[in-house]
């Protein structure tokens, strides 16, 4: 069982159609799938809906695909860093559905676990609830939050093996378990590919049952805000 | 003379409790980390997936995949644990975090707590603020007493879209410490040189005894 691909662009054929709902990877610009974006860019893809946590830079990460006006639907929790997403959110061009973060995480991580609903307390009170079911367990008042199956997922690992278990590397991991297990089809990209065997079995951070293609590849992996302490003199 | 930012984030700090894991938001919060008190060893969590938060890398020693809920790089202790983001606000929906210390743009006499929006003009999201508001077993905001204006940031009601209802324990502001309880705030100390006078007058929230 090979899953590995020799670029992105061959990943990603047969799999790209306009309006479709993809789920991303990512924290700010941390863990992103940065080579995936970058070919579906490239692809022209239109209409798309992301679920992603945030939305890039102007520059980077999906903020690439706002620069190309691919993308017709955001489902964020935060959306702060990209002045071009909020001119197109405010001018109307670009829809937004705000998550909390915690609620948009187990969206992604219940549809992969064929849970299409589940009830939080995270929002009760608050805008997010509007319109929502509510239901009192124990004496507390919860909402319905639904799964989110998306039609691909595009994630970023740190290591793969061939037939697709995935590792991931410290806070990198974030949204990218979550949101490789709620689509139809998952693509990773890694920084590197071992073969079976090489990965340590009791290490392995999502099992290759949900990845479908595999990519490997040089990533820039920007950092959005560096900062650092001084060494102390000696 | 009214606390400073280090003087908020230091009596805060002394809400911290010896062995419980904790969520410091950005802005004043953050600074927290440098009051911890003697004897007290506390678990920073950051909500992008991690427990154990060490401090800024030194120069060079930047890591572009750890980083925290804020963006920016930082560092591993020891005893430093790495989750998916699903699992980070399972511990934080399940009630496992102990205390959120977070910043905020309004919080009224029941509890309730605006952070994330002010409609039409700051529209950035909310990130994690409402399932940390609604999951963590302890919420305390540090915050000004006042806004640029000179507004009451305590109030009856709040004015903006809500983060959480009534989900506030305590507010640390430069003036004082108030808490949230039955029928509106009550005061439990003034900061160095403020008196109670000054701080009732800066407050649009009922004071109760």
């Amino acid at each position: 069982m090979n899953k590995v691909y020799g670029s992105a662009a061959e990943a990603l054929d047969g799999l790209l159609f306009d309006g479709m709902f993809i789920a991303a990877g990512g924290f700010g610009l941390c863990g992103i799938p940065e080579l995936l974006l970058q070919s579906i860019k490239d692809a022209g893809t239109k209409d798309l809906t992301f679920a992603s946590n945030n939305a890039g830079v102007d520059d980077f990460g999906i903020g690439i695909l706002l620069q190309t006006k691919q993308v017709k639907k955001m489902i964020s929790s935060y959306v702060g860093e990209n002045a071009e997403f909020m001119r197109q959110y405010l001018s109307g061009e670009l829809e937004l559905e705000f998550n909390p973060q915690g609620t948009l995480a187990e969206r992604m991580r219940s549809a992969g676990c064929g849970i299409p609903g589940f009830y939080t307390k995270t929002g009760v009170g608050t805008q997010i609830a509007e319109g929502k079911e509510h239901k009192d367990f124990n004496g507390e008042t919860y909402i319905l939050e639904t799964g989110l199956f998306a039609d691909l997922s595009i994630v970023k690992a740190w290591k793969a093996d061939t037939t697709g278990n995935l590792v991931f590397n410290k806070t990198a991991r974030n949204f990218n378990p979550p949101a490789a297990m709620c689509g139809k089809v998952c693509v990773v990209e890694v920084e590197e590919i071992v073969q079976p065997g090489e990965l340590d079995p009791d290490k392995i951070h999502l099992p290759g049952v949900y990845v479908h293609r595999i990519i490997q590849g040089e990533h820039e992996k920007r950092i959005e805000k560096v900062t650092t302490r001084k060494r102390e003199q000696a | 003379m009214p606390w400073d930012r280090e003087q908020m984030a230091a009596r805060a700090a002394q809400e911290l409790q010896d062995g419980t894991y904790v969520n410091l938001g950005i802005g004043i919060p953050t600074l927290v980390s440098n009051y911890i008190p003697e004897g007290v060893e506390v678990t920073l969590q950051s909500e992008n997936g991690m427990l154990g938060m060490g401090p800024f890398p030194y120069d060079g020693e930047e890591d572009p995949d750890l980083i925290n809920a804020g963006k920016q790089t930082i560092t591993e202790l020891p005893h430093t644990s790495y989750f998916d983001s699903a699992m980070s606000f399972g511990m934080i929906r399940g009630g496992k975090i102990a205390m959120a210390i977070l910043g905020a743009m309004e919080v009224a006499e029941n509890g309730d707590l605006a952070n994330w929006m002010i409609p039409k003009k700051l529209v950035k999201g909310m990130g994690g603020a409402m399932d940390l508001v609604a999951g963590v077993q302890r919420v305390v905001v540090v915050m000004d007493h006042t806004n640029k204006a000179g507004e009451s940031k305590l109030l009856k009601e709040c004015t903006l879209p809500l983060t959480g209802k009534g989900v506030v324990d305590r507010i640390i502001t430069n003036l004082g410490v108030l808490d949230v309880v039955e029928g509106g705030l009550r005061i439990v100390e003034c900061a160095v040189g403020v008196s109670e006078e000054e701080l009732r007058a800066a407050t649009a929230g009922t004071i109760v005894e």
